[in-house]
C-alpha cells in the first residue's frame, strides 16, 4: 500500500450524524467484484434524485468542493454495515481523509487497510472546521500525519491523536498479510495444539 | 484472577500479543458470503495464496437471492457476484452451500442451524451482524475484505483488545414483548454508539430465560448500538441446542465439549470496563419512528418532537429523520399506516419469530392496502414451517410466502420498497435507503409486524384479540 506522511487538500462538508455505510455506498452498488469503480456510486441518494438529476444541495455537488480531497462530518461516521466498498468509494471519489468527532469501529479499521485516515477530534474542533468550510471558499488544510498536526493558512492548529502503530501502518503503507506470514511457525504450532472439535 | 467471559476467549487466542499493537489472534471458523468476498479472494489470487484453512471457512450466498424464483437471476450483476462466488469456493477448496442445498439461508441463520457456531469459538464474516453468533458464548464479530482476504490466507486477523461491558437485563418479560423489543429498547434508550469499542456482555435472569433464537436476535443487534461484538455465556439452553446439530461433536466428544464450554463465563468478580443495568419489566412492545435503530420509542407514545431534543446535532437529525419518514411530530404510533411488511432477516427470520407472527394472523386478513411477505432465513426454516402448516396460515391470510434469503432486509435482491413506501420490518437496520431508495421503514418484532399487517397500521399487541 502507498505510504501516507503529509497530505494537502480542499475540505467539504457532510453536516450530518450517523453518516451510515448505506448512505455513503447504497447496495445496489455492491455487486462489482472489482475494488474500484465505486467513487461514482458515493452518497448516490443524496447526490442524485430519482430520476439521476443533480441535486444542488447536497454540499458535494457544490462547485466549491469540487476536487476536495479532506471530508469532515459529524459524530459516529461509518455506522452500520461492516461493506469495505464505503472507504473503497471514498477513496475513488478523491478523499485521503475523513474528520469527524468519531467512528464506528469496523470502518474506522476499514479505512487504514485502505490508506485512509480517520481523525477524531472533538464536538468544538469539528465544528470550527464546518465553520471555516462554511465561510472560506477553498479552504484547505495541511496534515501531517508524522508530527499528528493539522493547520490551515489563517494560522489554526490541531493536535490529533492517533493509535502509534495505526500511525506506522500509514506512514510506512505496510501490507497486513505479510506482517502476519512472518509468524507462521507460531501460527503451526498454535494449530497443532487444538483439540479435534 | 478473575476473568470476564471475553477475555477468557481472546486468551485461548492469542498468538501474538505485543504492547502497544493489535495482537494477533486465531480465527475458528471462517465465514462467506457473496457480497464481501471477491475483491479478497481476488486479492490471494493477485498474490498467488492459497486459503490456508479450507476446512473453517463455510459459505453460503444470501444477499442476492431472488426469493420467488430463484434460479432465474436477471439482474445480470447480481448473478455475476454469484458466479464468482461458486468458482472462488472450488478453486479454492471451500465449501460452499448454494441455492441447490437444504442448508442455503442467511449466513447468520444457517450457520448456527448447522451447529457451526460454537461456545468458545471465534467466529468471522465479511457481515457486521456475525455478533448474532455471541449468543452462543463465541467471540464473533463482522470485519471488512481486507480482513477476510487477511483471515483467508492466515486464519488469523489483526485485533486490539476491546473494552468489555456488561448489560444486565433485570426483571421479567411481560407477555407479547420479545427478545426484539429489549435490544430496540436498550438502543432507543442508549444510543447507537453507546457500546463503541465495546464488547457487550449480556447477563441477567431474563437473558437465561431466552431461548437460543431469541439470544441471537439480542446478540445480532449489538452491532446497532456499535458494539464489536455480543456475547452471552453458554449453558444448558445453548448446549440442548447444539446436540445432534451436524457440525457438532457428538458422543463422549460432546460431553467433553460441553465441560469446556462449561468453563466459558466470567468469574465471580470479573471486572467490566463499563455496567449498565436494562429493566425488561417496565418495556413496552417497540417501533421505531426514524432513520437509526436508535431512533424508536413505545408503541403507546408518539412520534416525538424534534424540538424536545436536548442537543443542536440530536434535533437536525430527528428534524432530518422526520422529513424522510413522511411523518410529523406528535402522531400517535398507532395512527401510522403501513403499506408493506417484512418478516424475515437474520434477526427475526427463524421458526420461532415464523411462529410468533403465524399465532397473530392466524384467522385473520392482511388488511387490503397492505401487502406483505414471509421470508424463511433458510431452507431449513422454510421446510419446518412448512411441517408445521405455518405457510398455509400465511398465505390463508394473504401473506406471501417466500424462500431463503436476505430479502428485503437490505434489498439488494428484487425485493425492495418503491419510493415513499412504508413498511413494518423485522429486520434490523432503518437506515434511509435500507430496503429501496426512498422507502420508509419502522423496526418492529415478528408479533407486531404481523398485527400492523392485519391492521395496516401499528397496535398494540398487547391487546390482540388471539383467535
Ligand atoms: S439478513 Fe440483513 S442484516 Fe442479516 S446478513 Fe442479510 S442483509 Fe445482513
Amino acid at each position: 500500500m502507498e505510504a501516507f506522511k503529509q497530505h494537502k487538500g480542499l475540505v467539504a462538508p457532510v453536516d450530518r450524524v450517523n453518516v451510515d455505510t448505506d448512505a455513503i455506498i447504497p447496495k445496489q452498488f455492491l455487486k462489482r467484484i472489482e475494488r474500484t469503480g465505486f467513487g461514482q456510486y458515493l452518497f448516490y441518494e443524496w447526490r442524485f434524485t430519482l430520476d439521476g438529476k443533480v441535486k444542488e444541495d447536497f454540499s458535494l455537488n457544490q462547485n466549491k468542493y469540487e476536487g476536495a480531497s479532506i471530508l469532515v462530518s459529524r459524530a459516529n461516521f461509518g455506522c452500520g454495515s461492516s461493506r469495505e466498498h464505503a472507504p473503497w468509494a471514498i477513496l475513488d471519489y478523491g478523499f485521503k481523509v475523513v474528520i469527524a468527532p468519531s467512528f464506528a469501529d469496523i470502518f474506522y479499521n476499514n479505512c487504514f487497510k485502505n490508506g485512509i485516515l480517520p481523525i477524531v477530534l472533538s464536538e468544538e474542533e469539528v465544528e470550527t472546521l464546518f465553520q471555516a468550510t462554511a465561510k472560506q471558499d477553498g479552504y484547505a488544510l495541511h496534515i501531517d500525519l508524522e508530527q499528528k498536526i493539522i493547520s490551515d493558512n489563517a494560522g489554526l492548529q490541531i493536535q490529533f491523536d492517533l493509535d502509534e502503530h495505526r500511525r506506522q501502518y500509514l506512514l510506512q503503507g505496510l501490507d497486513d498479510i505479510a506482517l502476519t506470514l512472518k509468524y507462521e511457525e507460531k501460527i503451526a504450532a498454535y494449530e497443532k495444539q487444538q483439540p479435534a472439535i | 484472577m478473575s476473568k470476564t467471559l471475553y477475555e477468557k476467549i481472546w486468551n485461548n487466542h492469542v498468538i501474538i500479543e505485543e504492547e502497544h499493537k493489535p495482537s494477533i489472534i486465531y480465527i475458528d471458523l471462517h465465514l462467506v458470503h457473496e457480497v464481501t468476498s471477491p475483491q479478497a479472494f481476488e486479492g490471494l489470487r493477485l498474490a498467488n495464496r492459497k486459503v490456508r484453512r479450507p476446512d473453517l471457512t463455510v459459505a453460503t450466498i444470501d444477499h442476492n437471492v431472488p426469493t420467488k424464483d430463484r434460479f432465474n437471476i436477471k439482474d445480470p450483476i447480481s448473478k455475476q457476484q454469484i458466479d464468482a462466488l461458486s468458482r472462488n469456493c472450488k478453486e479454492f477448496g471451500v465449501k460452499l452451500y448454494d441455492l441447490h442445498d437444504v442448508d442455503q439461508g442467511v449466513v447468520h441463520v444457517m450457520g448456527p442451524e448447522l451447529g457451526l457456531t460454537h461456545p468458545g469459538k471465534t467466529i468471522v464474516c465479511g457481515d457486521s451482524h456475525t455478533s448474532t453468533h455471541g449468543a452462543f458464548g463465541a467471540l464473533a464479530f463482522g470485519i471488512g475484505t481486507s480482513e477476510v482476504e487477511h483471515v483467508l490466507a492466515t486464519q488469523c486477523l489483526h485485533q486490539a483488545k476491546s473494552k468489555t461491558m456488561e448489560v444486565r437485563i433485570t426483571g421479567e418479560l411481560k407477555p407479547g414483548l420479545t427478545a426484539k423489543d429489549i435490544i430496540l429498547g436498550i438502543i432507543a434508550e442508549h444510543g447507537t454508539d453507546f457500546a463503541t469499542g465495546y464488547v457487550i456482555e449480556y447477563t441477567g435472569e431474563v437473558i437465561s430465560n431466552l431461548t437460543m433464537e431469541e439470544r441471537m436476535t439480542i446478540c445480532n443487534m449489538s452491532i446497532e448500538a456499535g458494539a464489536r461484538a455480543g456475547l452471552i455465556a453458554p449453558d444448558e439452553t445453548t448446549f440442548e441446542y447444539l446436540k445432534g446439530r451436524e457440525y457438532a461433536p457428538t458422543g463422549a466428544d460432546f460431553e467433553q465439549a460441553v465441560q469446556q464450554w462449561n468453563e466459558l463465563r466470567s468469574d465471580e468478580g470479573a471486572v467490566y470496563d463499563k455496567c449498565i443495568q436494562f429493566d425488561a419489566a417496565a418495556l413496552v412492545p417497540q417501533v421505531t419512528w426514524g432513520t437509526s435503530p436508535g431512533m424508536g420509542t413505545d408503541v403507546d407514545k408518539v412520534v416525538p418532537d424534534p424540538a424536545a431534543f436536548t442537543t443542536e446535532n440530536e434535533r437536525k437529525a430527528a428534524e432530518k429523520a422526520l422529513e424522510y419518514m413522511g411523518l410529523a411530530p406528535n402522531t400517535k404510533m398507532t395512527d401510522i399506516k403501513i403499506d408493506r411488511v417484512f418478516i424475515g432477516s437474520c434477526t427475526n427470520g427463524r421458526i420461532e419469530d415464523l411462529r410468533a407472527a403465524a399465532k397473530v394472523v392466524k384467522g385473520y386478513h392482511v388488511s387490503s392496502h397492505v401487502n406483505a411477505m414471509v421470508v424463511p432465513g433458510s431452507g431449513r426454516v422454510k421446510i419446518q414451517a412448512e411441517k408445521e402448516g405455518l405457510d398455509k396460515i400465511f398465505i390463508d391470510a394473504g401473506f406471501e410466502w417466500r424462500d431463503a434469503g436476505c430479502s428485503m432486509c437490505l434489498a439488494m435482491n428484487p425485493d425492495y420498497l418503491e419510493p415513499g413506501e412504508r413498511c413494518a420490518s423485522t429486520s434490523n437496520r432503518n437506515f434511509e435507503g435500507r430496503q429501496g431508495r426512498d422507502g420508509r421503514t419502522h423496526l418492529v418484532s415478528p408479533a407486531m409486524a404481523a398485527s400492523a399487517a392485519i391492521k395496516g397500521k401499528f397496535v398494540d399487541v398487547r391487546n390482540w384479540d388471539f383467535l
